[in-house]
């Protein structure tokens, strides 16, 4: 696939002591994470502890106020056009126009990504996200979980080598959460390194190899070892047995 | 991709949206029209308008409309953040800005196709009689408020209180064009049409839009990166 | 700065007194008579509050360029006293327009200036104060357009006022006149970079304060 402003790849992510800060409040302190291709990443935490902030970061969409953002050799700001042509975001707004059919909507970013074979590519977005019968209808008539589905496949249709997904679990129903845990599956296999925020630690676990937890904007790596994903991140966020 | 086939893709997409709705275009037409006749009252006296008040009102009738549409046109891209999902996009900025800027000059075009030749009638102007110079006038003085416009409709989208802030920073800014857009017309309205200056005042809407598009591309991006 | 900011408040505190007795030494206009003793306030403030505008739209571009916040605190401090003698200069100007031309407020091309001017930067201040957390970048974006807008603004009203030509504006300055009316501008060129150092430093000071919070979190 080729991508406008040349091809820019990389197989690691890392941040070093990522810090932000608005005005008085520090949203993060010094966060560190090193992630390698194919690697799922858990980011956990309660509300307001910074993950979506992390999200956008990385992203480019927000600067560190200090620390660094590295996608394999290249810096996050100065890299532009072509780096961002490698990333891929789900945010929590779901970044679709409601106004355009799914089809229109995936034809837009599939240009604006410079996708090659637009056609095919967004008939088997359509088809992942379940939505082939409506791919003329406007958006703005769709349940959520529908809108959730189109939006993930909006996200990896220039199929991105860093995904991050921000509650991609919300408003789907049984067999779009089994669907979206084999699309993870197959992310990891081609390569692609996702960070994923999510409450629903049940529904991802078996599927991330790691989990970050992240409290008051300090990220702690959640313990390898016996127990459920829940159980860990109980155990973390009580203060007596964080290990550091 | 090329740089102007992205500004085209941005645009078509704005288009599509709009005629998909048609909500900005219908919204924006009576606004206008409502304030061409809000202004009718306080400037025609025993059935005629008042010396120079045409060139007065439609300018203002367009500088209203445009804040309006400036707004609601940034509004829709912030409802589902779809303006983040297009500063991710590996597109240059400054064709996501010109994509947004010439879908707003088309969308007022549409506009003032329609006063135009409402104000030229209500107010026995004419208009038509210099069509050139007019459509000129008209093009660059839409162009010059829309270039400041949408980098500061743009920039707000983050800010609070962005509905009223924008007529505040807007209007201190495209006063000059305001001031070319009334008396470059009414030169040509008058009992003597004055040609030269009319095209005085064209050629300074022609330099403010040049200045002021070469500024908001290069600020565009510093002023959109949080 | 600092070692020479108390030596240069005392030369600016001494212009200060000594400014009246320059003043009413200056030759006495017959027409206009006491009213026009004005002017030396009037248009020296008026000069230095183009000055601060074009501080702040100077700092503005900086701080969007090189993110370096020192020249956002010396940008917003600018913006401020703009607005401090931008309120001076339209309050006097039309006490001037009274005696001059009869009327409170007549359509000069340098008042109008200098009233788009003082919105402009009052739009700035407004933007800063209800925008919300990042607006320090887009007023800054303001404060860069608000000073390209300068010649705009004054060309255009200049040549709008010139269509229809009424009064006769400011009197040609008398050799008299020159010395006080230059002298006046020197005080309050120097009293405006002796505020402006104050305010940013007091700008400075808060933003080291917010470091402070910030460390004490930790």
């Amino acid at each position: 696939m080729s991508t406008p402003g040349g091809d820019l790849d990389f197989t690691t992510l890392t941040l070093t002591d990522v810090t932000r800060s608005f005005g008085r409040r520090r949203a993060l302190n010094r966060v560190s994470l090193h992630a390698r291709a194919g690697e799922t990443i858990a980011l956990l935490g309660p509300n307001g502890a910074g993950k979506s902030t992390l999200l956008s970061i990385i992203a480019t969409l927000l600067a560190p106020t200090s620390g660094e953002v590295r996608y394999g050799p290249h810096e996050g700001l100065r890299a532009g056009a072509a780096l961002r042509a490698r990333l891929g975001l789900l945010g929590h707004d779901l970044y679709i126009y409601p106004e355009l059919s799914p089809a229109e909507n995936l034809r837009f970013f599939a240009k604006v990504y410079g996708v090659e074979d637009v056609e095919r590519c967004i008939a088997d977005a359509l088809d992942h996200a379940g939505l082939s019968h409506r791919r003329d209808d406007p958006v703005s008539g769709f349940s959520r979980g529908m809108r959730q589905r189109l939006a993930l496949e909006r996200a990896l249709l220039h199929a991105p080598r860093l995904a991050l997904l921000d509650e991609p679990f919300t408003g789907l129903d049984d067999a779009a959460t089994h669907a979206l845990r084999q699309r993870l599956a197959t992310l990891r296999n081609s390569g692609c390194i996702v960070l994923i925020t999510t409450h629903d630690l049940e529904t991802i676990e078996g599927i991330v190899d790691r989990a970050m937890v992240l409290r008051n904007g300090v990220a702690v790596e959640l313990p390898v070892g016996a127990g459920s994903l829940r159980q860990r991140y109980r155990a973390s966020l009580t203060p007596l047995s964080s290990s550091r | 991709m090329t740089f102007v086939r992205t500004i085209w893709l941005i645009t078509r997409k704005d288009l599509l949206i709009e005629a998909r709705s048609k909500e900005i275009l219908f919204t924006t037409l009576f606004f206008a029209v409502s304030s061409v006749l809000v202004f009718a009252f306080g400037f025609v006296r025993e059935g005629r308008a008042v010396e120079d008040a045409a060139a007065g009102i439609l300018w203002i009738a367009i500088a209203f409309s445009g804040t309006l549409a400036l707004g609601r046109a940034f509004e829709r891209e912030r409802q589902s953040e779809t303006l983040r999902a297009l500063m991710i996009a590996p597109i240059p900025r400054p064709a996501l800005y010109l994509g947004k800027l010439l879908g707003i000059v088309l969308l007022l075009a549409a506009v003032e196709a329609i006063i135009v030749p409402l104000v030229s009638l209500m107010f026995q102007a004419p208009l038509f009689t210099h069509a050139w110079l007019t459509l000129g006038l008209l093009a660059a003085g839409t162009i010059g408020f829309a270039a400041v416009g949408t980098l500061f409709a743009a920039m707000l989208v983050r800010a609070r209180s962005r509905d009223v802030l924008l007529p505040v920073l807007l209007y201190p800014i495209t006063i000059p064009v305001i001031i070319a857009g009334v008396r470059g017309t009414s030169a040509l309205l008058q009992a003597e049409v004055d040609l030269p200056m009319a095209r005085l005042w064209l050629s300074m809407l022609v330099f403010f839009d040049v200045v002021f598009v070469t500024l908001a591309l290069w600020t565009f991006e510093p002023v959109m990166t949080e | 700065m600092q070692k020479l900011f108390v030596p240069f408040a005392i030369v600016a505190a001494a212009m200060f007194v000594c400014a009246p007795f320059i003043i009413l030494a200056a030759p006495y206009e017959s027409t206009m008579g006491l009213v026009q003793k004005i002017f030396y306030f009037h248009a020296p403030i008026a000069m230095t509050m183009f000055v601060s505008a074009f501080v702040c739209g100077i700092g503005s571009a900086i701080f969007l360029f090189t993110r370096r916040s020192g020249a956002d605190r010396v940008a917003v401090s600018a913006a401020e006293l703009t607005s401090v003698l931008g309120i001076i200069v339209l309050v006097t100007g039309p006490l001037w327009a009274r005696k001059a031309w009869g009327v409170w407020w007549e359509w000069d091309a340098r008042l109008t200036s200098t009233l788009v001017l003082w919105l402009t930067f009052q739009a700035y201040l407004l933007l800063r104060r209800y925008g919300g957390p990042g607006s320090d970048r887009l007023a800054a974006g303001v404060g860069l357009f608000g000073m390209a807008n300068v010649p705009f603004v004054y060309w255009s009203v200049n040549v709008w006022r010139t269509l229809h030509p009424k009064t006769s504006v400011v009197p040609t300055l008398q050799p008299g006149m020159r010395g006080p009316f230059w002298f006046c501008f020197l005080a309050f060129i120097l009293f405006f970079m002796l505020t402006l150092h104050l305010r940013t430093r007091l700008e400075k000071r808060r933003a080291e304060l917010e470091a402070l919070y910030l460390a004490a979190e930790e």
